[in-house]
């Protein structure tokens, strides 16, 4: 039975005559079957966000729901995949319909006609419940998608095949007291609801992410939360770019909500190209594209989080290392604000519905660090990682402080450093981790030893450093005692030739662990021995002028496989200090004593 | 089907309300008829099965509730096209305005485009110069790229845009950029100076004018960048034209959009901008670019009018969260005598790193530019240390920092409004201003960089 459509107000349609409807029930809307979702029911007056272009639709036209939630389709396939808002493959919309989008094209999100390789791995006779393993899809080299009994559904194996399938095709059938069950590679799972895992453990290990100031400061751990929030230009995408190729995570899923247009055409020329560092292999096949661009339909926006959420859950359920990254919340915030708008509801801050709040902690709390359903006690972790676009930068914004509620780092972006093009202009003095003490047995055991004790004497640096720089201002640098100096320069040191970070150099771009230790204890140790230095009499002038120092300032842009090389500049540039201290050493046991300077 | 009422209830700002229509869709085209016989465009913005509320694209003045017939024409307002828009002047709703003939068309198209798939694009990435040494050098421009210029009241940002209008041009293609031109609430001589301007540069046949100046009906000025747009896709896409678009002054345009959104008594968001505002201005933006396997690109340069040079003022704001960088003109550098007055620091351009370095520019360009712009900044830093603290309080290198803005304005920010500098030209005058610098300072520079521009070119001074 169909509806009617009463009220058209852009993308939210109020429909009359929906008696046989849910809440969140999906409906098709006017005979070109435009896709959309019912947010509010009243009696049978149901409001109904639209996620496409609503131009042209008029009042009397029907409504039919489909009886069911918004879903994704998990599955083989997802990976290289590029979908929209609500997972429809741009790629397949662009050979149907052009280059343009044409609203009311369906076409389901897994390809129907492909056949997968599917390996058994379970027996005939097996019991088997939600999450246990099936069997095994080699999706990409990258990726091997693991065919698990679906959430739901248990039994005793009574068939499994193997061979090539398509996604609908059965490949094993379950027997329970209830009945037979067919399953398939194909599982559906509403959006909106979190999938089940058996428990949530603490994270322990940190998302290498290649990104100095990120890793070795700032550091996120594997299954835990961070927020980027800056204004325009400062840097946002770009971190969030960096992240979906250096990550050491198993799949990446992308969502640009309400971004460029060209950002995802970035991603999808660079990532075939781009090798990941630990396979070699191209960094697309381990990536999943949600992509809804700012002049896409608003409503879908609001979707698009949740459908990529859902994707990397299903991910973190096979036991991976699964990162999120969604560019913007913001935008999506907006769209739920417009959205609310429309619906005449109460607003609350920014005109805001009173909601956002919960649904900011609802979306970060769908990350972790998990023990999944089945058997053979696997871990999966899903990171995830919001940028967060605050009108004019401020951070009082209600999605940056509904954010910071909840996500354990802050990354924050500061359009100084980004006019002065220090990149990534990540703040070192406001931004935090909370996952430093969680992380600190991994780094002290599988990095180096001493690895916090570093962290701490750099930050001690750089927050020394600025509260020098404010007296300078007052009193001039030259006045400054010359340990301060000296502090300055190993600032300098710290900012210049370890924190900033090329995105777009070819060996800057990405950092090993090993190479960031490395680096910093250099400079760090440099400046120990430099001020021991001073304090037996040697000039500033004659420490600072040490060539070798100069020479560590390189090293960063230096490829992995010269760590030796590093190494080397690093433990001369030390030794030629000490030699400054022996050589004044030398003359006071010749007993000529005086400054050493000379 | 055409569905005539006569049945206005309420007529508010621009906005009537028309009771008992039925089979009226979201969005619709409308034509409003006065008692006179005069007709004005409008476009349906909400409906229900009881009434629909129509936005005039234009003043309400004569409408009446028992005589004005308003007519529903069953789809949107599009643009009649064809080659022969070039060289022609049109108001804000597209239609003629320079007394010639109408076009005779050879498709008409939805005012409202489609959005492009982002698997159809092309990245854009192919160095445009400019001839102007702030833009080029150091915030570049690429074919295909939206790149607005945030201005002031009274900021030469007409100048600069009529200069990048004529000079601009890629490298080793000789062929010239059509320029579609939307004057929205500007002045009359704003307007003409702009269009003597292509006048003077013989690039008026290949120029299309969309014109709705301050004293034509603010409403009007909502469609006249979507009818703007839809002609430059015509001819990019379908003609293959490499097409420049210069939008001015979007400010004037926000602020049409937030007095129907006021008139409809909408919840205000930052300074009465109703909470679309972002998602209505990406509609505008995002057609800019290039797509796969199609000849020509819509390059954009839109032009807002910051209120009270305020940067986080909503229109700059949001167009900078969707544009793909900026070009800010700064009041301070003006009252200077610096044109054109740039400030690089804050503005950007983020394809710049696709557009510039080996086989694009030049291999030195990349890092020198983020050397200048590192010097700069500490440059900005000594200058305001001086204020401070006197000159005399500065250390050796902050005056060396000094110096080097100093002539960093002087030299390769400022040029003549005729002066068209190649990519070699602007880069050259940056190594120069970098050679008073110690080099230990320089650590943007690869060493083979140094060695080579320098080093080298300063032992070749002394030999020479
Ligand atoms: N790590 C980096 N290395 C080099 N350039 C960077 C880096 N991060 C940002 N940028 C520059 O800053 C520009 C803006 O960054 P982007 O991430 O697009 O900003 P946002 O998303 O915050 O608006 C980029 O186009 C690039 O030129
Ligand atoms: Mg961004």
């Amino acid at each position: 039975m169909a509806g009617r459509i009463v009220k058209v107000a852009g993308p939210l349609v109020v429909a009359d005559g929906m008696e046989d409807a849910r809440m969140n029930d999906v409906v098709l809307v006017s005979d070109e079957e435009l896709v959309g979702e019912i947010i509010e029911l009243k009696g049978a007056r149901a409001s109904i966000q639209v996620y496409e272009e609503t131009a042209g639709i008029a009042p009397g036209q029907p409504v039919v729901t489909t009886g069911r939630p918004l879903s994704v389709e998990l599955g083989p396939g997802l990976i290289e995949s590029i979908y929209d808002g609500i997972q429809r493959p741009l790629n397949v919309i662009l050979q149907k319909t052009g280059d343009f989008i044409e609203r009311g094209t369906a076409v389901p999100a897994l390809d129907r006609e492909r056949k997968w390789p599917f390996e058994p791995a379970a027996r005939v006779g097996d019991r088997v419940g939600a999450g246990d393993l099936l069997g095994t899809v080699r999706e990409t080299v990258l990726v091997q998608t693991r065919i698990q009994v679906p959430p739901g559904v248990e039994g005793e194996l009574v068939s499994i095949s193997d061979g090539e399938f398509t996604v609908t095709e059965p490949v094993a059938v379950l027997k329970a007291p209830a009945g037979e069950t067919a399953v398939t590679m194909i599982q559906t799972w509403p959006v909106r609801r979190p999938r089940p895992y058996r428990r949530r453990l603490s994270p322990n290990e940190p998302l290498k992410t290649g990104q100095r100031v990120i890793d070795s400061l700032f550091p996120l751990a594997k299954g835990g939360t961070a927020c980027i929030p800056g204004p325009f230009g400062s840097g946002k995408t770009v971190v969030q770019h960096q992240l979906a190729k250096w990550a050491d995570a198993s799949i990446i899923v992308y969502v640009g909500c309400g971004e460029r247009g060209n950002e995802m055409t970035d991603v999808l020329r660079e990532f075939p190209r781009l090798k990941d560092p630990r396979s070699g292999e191209p960094l697309i096949r381990r990536t999943v594209l949600i992509a809804n661009t700012s002049n896409m339909p608003v409503a879908a926006r609001e979707a698009s989080i949740y459908t990529g959420m859902t994707i990397a859950e299903y991910f973190r359920d096979m036991g991976l290392h699964v990162a999120l990254m969604a560019d913007s919340t913001s935008r999506w915030a907006e769209a739920l604000r417009e959205i609310s708008g429309r619906q005449e509801e109460m607003p609350g801050e920014e005109g805001y519905p009173a909601y956002l709040a919960t649904r900011v902690a609802e979306f970060y709390e769908r990350s972790g660090r998990v023990e999944t359903l089945g058997g053979g006690e696997r871990e999966g972790t899903l990171s995830v990682i919001g940028a967060v676009s605050p009108p004019g930068g401020d951070l009082s914004d209600p999605v940056v402080q509904a954010s910071l509620k909840v996500v354990k780092v802050f990354w924050g972006l500061d359009d100084k450093l980004a006019y002065r093009r220090h990149f990534p202009a990540i703040n070192w003095l406001s931004s935090y981790s909370l996952y430093l003490d969680n992380l600190q047995d991994y780094f002290e055991e599988k990095i180096a030893s001493g690895w916090t004790a570093l962290r701490t004497r750099a930050m001690t640096i750089l927050q020394k450093e600025d509260d020098l720089l404010e007296i300078a201002r007052l009193v001039g640098r030259d006045s400054l005692e010359p340990s301060d100096r000296l502090l300055l320069e190993t600032a300098k040191m710290i900012r210049e030739d370890f924190l900033h970070q090329n995105a777009f150099h070819a060996e800057d771009q990405y950092t090993s662990l090993e190479k960031q230790h490395l680096i910093l204890k250099g400079v760090v140790d440099l400046h120990e021995s430099s001020a021991a230095a001073l304090e037996r009499g040697i000039s500033l002038k004659t420490v600072l002028s040490v060539p070798e120092r100069r020479r560590m300032s390189g090293i960063a842009s230096l490829a992995e496989e010269r760590l030796g090389e590093m190494a080397r500049t690093v433990e001369e540039a030390l030794r030629a200090v000490e030699n400054l201290v022996e050589a004044a050493a030398g003359p006071v046991a010749g007993s000529t004593g005086g400054e050493a300077d000379g | 089907m055409v569905k005539e009422y006569l049945t206005v209830s309420e007529v508010s700002g621009p906005l009537l309300v028309v009771n008992g229509v039925t089979g009226v869709g979201y969005e619709e085209l409308v034509e409003v008829e006065l008692a006179s016989g005069e007709t004005r465009p409008g476009k349906v913005l909400e409906v229900s099965d009881k009434a629909a509320l129509v936005q005039l694209f234009g003043r309400s003045t004569g409408v009446s509730a028992f005589s004005t017939k308003v007519r529903f024409l069953g789809r949107g307002l599009r643009l009649a096209l064809s080659q022969d828009v070039l060289g022609r002047v049109f108001d804000g709703l597209g239609r003629v305005h320079d007394g010639g003939p109408d076009v005779v068309p050879e498709e008409f198209r939805d005012i409202n485009g489609r959005p492009i798939n982002p698997c159809a694009r092309d990245y854009p990435s192919e160095f445009i110069e400019t001839g102007i040494s702030s833009i080029d050098g150091l915030n570049t421009l690429v074919r295909g790229q939206k790149l607005p210029i945030f201005s002031g009241a009274g900021l030469p940002h007409g100048r600069l845009a009529a200069q990048i209008a004529r000079q601009a041009r890629v490298p080793g293609q000789e062929r010239d950029f059509a320029v579609v031109f939307a004057a929205m609430g500007i002045t009359f001589e704003e307007a003409d100076f702009f269009i003597g301007d292509l006048r003077a540069a013989g690039a008026l046949e290949r120029a299309v004018l969309f014109i709705n100046l301050a004293s034509d009906p603010a409403i009007e000025r909502i469609a006249a960048p979507r009818v703007a747009l839809t002609a430059a896709e015509y001819l990019a896409f379908e003609r293959g034209m490499h097409v420049l678009v210069i939008l001015s002054d979007m400010t004037s345009y926000c602020e049409a959009l937030r007095e129907v959104s006021a008139s409809r008594k909408e919840i205000p968001g930052r300074r009465g901008y109703p909470g679309y505002l972002y998602t209505d201005l990406s509609t505008l933006y995002e057609r800019a670019g290039r797509i796969t396997g199609r000849e020509g690109s819509i390059t954009q340069i839109p032009i807002l009018t910051m209120p009270d040079d305020d940067k986080t003022h909503p229109v700059p704001d949001l167009t900078g969260y969707i544009t793909e960088g900026q070009i800010i003109l700064q009041r301070d550098l003006h009252r200077r005598g610096i044109y054109p007055p740039v400030a690089v620091l804050p503005s950007l351009s983020r394809l710049r790193d696709k557009g510039i370095g080996p086989r694009k520019t030049r291999a030195d360009h990349p890092n020198l530019a983020n050397q200048l712009f590192a010097a700069y900044a500490l440059g900005k830093e000594a200058e305001e240390l001086a204020l401070i603290l006197g000159e005399s309080a500065l250390s050796d290198l902050d005056r060396i920092y000094l110096r080097f803005t100093q002539a960093f304005e002087g030299r390769f920010l400022s040029q003549g409004e005729d002066e068209n500098r190649s990519i070699g030209e602007t880069l050259d005058i940056g190594w120069e201003l970098l050679r008073p610098i110690p080099e230990e300072e320089l650590r943007r520079l690869s060493p083979e960089e140094i060695e080579k521009y320098l080093r080298g070119a300063q032992e070749e001074e002394e030999g020479g």
